[in-house]
């Protein structure tokens, strides 16, 4: 009974001293997440005015809701190109990370120096300095406006995508910029793999597409996910990005007020999680055990052997 | 039997092109130079358009021959960049105010990463997934009440704004950074841990003496990309710091800032230096040199930082080990 109860002691104190660890962290979240998350739940139920004496809300329930979706000319549009965007540059800027992160993983010579460009875009990409270089057309591909790429869109694209792949087309190099992060993320989960592996595979016949698909894809599905996630996040919260740019036009435009830009960004916010949700509902679940391709001509051909 | 020969030559020839996993033959190794080279130039390119623009004199920047060579060097551009964006005065306030919310943002990550990654205590899977919620939704929705907040706090303008939030564990993408340390703490061999209890250690010394300096490449790899979040963001930096007027001086303004508003105050510059008419007569909008150099000054510091960093930045990285989980 004494030794039980010194245990218990133990076990208290050494959770209490994890906890204390972990406190500023808690006291953070009640007071810069929790709390500012219900007051801009508030905020966009209200109209919220500033008078002299302070801030007067006046309850408006869904009012703020329904002004951005039936008066504001611009929240929707910009909404939806975001998502034509995110469409098409989510999945270009995965594809190039993980490229540019299995070759960066390869025995290669200047591995160093190698590296240290690859994850310059890390340190060099921000809002201002990206809007300058495009300015200066640091970040199109000449040829491609030579060429008549753009007519060629315009003929073979549907409508409602033209202008989006246009811009992505016209900020193609921008889309290599922007994946740093991804790259870094991949190469990470890329050195985990165990270099027998492909050693094994190869003794086995299978070519290097093969090991791709059977070693590397399986092996990295966790960072695809976290990768997907993060690129949203981060193209969502870009300081070019024009939905937030509206947001806080809103906020500080006396007229409109905190109300409506509260709502902007909840709306803002679960399109974002919607996002997500998608990208988790593609990358995050276990695929189904599939029988091994193996299995099945051995069956038939000792079926054979034992039907002759 | 010649068929068959042909066949193993053919995979031979292939073999030794293509080489095995061990033992990368010319061909695949061509491939994987070509594309490294060019993507690396992808990267490079830009900013070495950047640092050659930043030193073209005029006639230079105008003729159209003269692309990567200039035939005269001026640092003219950067002199006039400095006055725009007020280096002096920009330079340390940028510094501060990146430096000292990174600094207290991998601080606080790090004891709750070790807290996370050492101990047992209740609630903890669900600490765990708030902190990704944390992640998930964006600042904006929290920027408002905020905002708000620090206004009637009097914090607007000052840079208590960025370090308090960081200093809670809320900074810019904080979960990552304890997301990222609660894997490095994982990976100390417990038996040390218990080795220092033995010897009379508490539980701040065995956090002090053993895991932090275990950690160091996970400590640089956080400040490092921290630094860099925080230097180069302008929309919390513009919104807290200049509140909601943003050509109003008397408030901080960083080099980030000045570069973002970079026409305006060039304008604001040219009419200071040689008054209103100036600025019809002559050319009110910055030259492209001038934009150059401008850029180049606000990356300078992240790039020295970078590449003398830049070991330990990779080692972190090899370690780090961001898993699936």
């Amino acid at each position: 009974m004494k030794i039980k109860r010194k245990k218990m002691g133990i076990i208290t104190r050494r959770s209490l001293t994890g906890l204390v660890f972990v406190s500023p962290w808690i006291l953070g979240f009640i007071i810069f997440f929790i709390n500012p998350l219900i007051q801009s739940v508030t905020f966009s139920l209200n109209n919220v005015l500033i008078t002299a004496k302070g801030r007067k809300l006046s309850y408006v329930g869904i009012g703020n809701y329904r002004d951005i979706f039936t008066k504001d000319a611009f929240f929707v549009d910009r909404l939806v190109d975001f998502f034509k965007d995110i469409m098409l540059q989510l999945p270009l800027i995965l594809v190039f990370a993980l490229m540019i992160a299995i070759l960066l993983n390869q025995s290669i010579k200047c591995k160093g120096l190698f590296r240290t460009l690859f994850f310059l875009p890390i340190i060099v990409v921000s809002g201002p300095v990206l809007s300058m270089l495009m300015d200066s057309g640091s970040t199109t591909i000449p040829l491609i406006e030579q060429y008549g790429v753009f007519d060629l869109v315009r003929d073979s694209v549907p409508v409602f995508l033209q202008e989006a792949v246009i811009g992505l087309l016209s900020e193609l190099l921008l889309i290599l910029w922007y994946s740093g992060v991804p790259t870094l993320i991949f190469f990470a989960g890329l050195q985990k793999i165990d270099v027998s592996l492909y050693e094994a595979s190869y003794m086995d016949g299978a070519s290097a597409w093969v090991s791709f698909w059977r070693i590397v894809l399986p092996a990295i599905r966790g960072m695809i996910l976290i990768n997907s996630i993060y690129v949203t996040v981060f193209l969502a919260t870009s300081e070019l990005n024009e939905v937030i740019i509206l947001i806080r036009s809103n906020m500080l435009d006396a007229s409109k007020g905190f109300g409506i830009a509260s709502a902007m960004a909840w709306i803002y916010t679960v399109s974002i999680l919607v996002i997500i949700g998608i990208c988790y509902f593609l990358f995050g679940r276990e695929p189904k055990a599939k029988v091994l391709h193996y299995d099945t001509p051995v069956k038939k051909r000792r079926m054979k052997r034992a039907k002759a | 039997m010649q068929k068959l020969d042909l066949t193993s030559t053919l995979i031979h020839l292939k073999t030794k092109l293509w080489g095995t996993p061990k033992d990368r033959g010319p061909v695949f190794k061509a491939i994987i130079y070509t594309l490294l080279i060019s993507i690396g130039f992808v990267y490079l390119y830009p900013i070495l358009d950047m640092f050659i623009t930043s030193f073209m004199t005029l006639p230079d920047l105008l003729d159209a021959s003269v692309k990567w060579i200039p035939r005269q060097l001026t640092l003219d551009n950067y002199k006039e960049a400095f006055e725009v964006m007020k280096v002096k005065e920009t330079l340390w306030s940028t510094i501060e105010g990146a430096l000292l919310p990174s600094l207290a943002q991998t601080l606080v990550c790090a004891l709750t990463g070790y807290g996370l990654a050492r101990y047992e205590f209740p609630f903890k899977k669900l600490i765990m997934a708030l902190i990704l919620l944390t992640f998930v939704v964006p600042p904006y929705v929290l920027m408002v009440p905020n905002y708000v907040m620090f206004s009637d706090y009097k914090l607007i303008g000052t840079l208590k704004t960025l370090i308090y939030p960081a200093l809670l564990g809320q900074g810019t993408k904080s979960a990552i950074f304890i997301l990222i340390f609660m894997q490095f703490f994982k990976q100390t061999p417990l038996a040390l841990d218990e080795a220092a209890r033995v010897d009379g250690a508490s539980d701040a010394g065995i956090f002090l003496k053993i895991a932090v300096p275990l950690a160091i490449p996970a400590f640089i790899l956080c400040f490092v990309f921290s630094f860099v979040w925080y230097w180069n963001d302008t929309y919390f930096t513009a919104l807290y710091l200049n509140g909601a007027n943003i050509a109003d001086t008397s408030k901080i303004s960083t080099m980030l800032l000045e570069l973002q508003n970079f026409d305006a105050m060039y304008k604001a510059h040219i009419q200071n230096s040689a008054g209103w008419g100036a600025s019809v007569m002559g050319e009110s909008v910055a030259n492209e040199a001038i934009r150059m150099a401008s850029t180049v000054l606000t990356i300078l510091p992240l790039l020295i930082m970078y590449f003398a960093l830049q070991k330990y930045f990779v080692e972190g990285i090899d370690r780090a080990g961001i898993t699936g989980e």
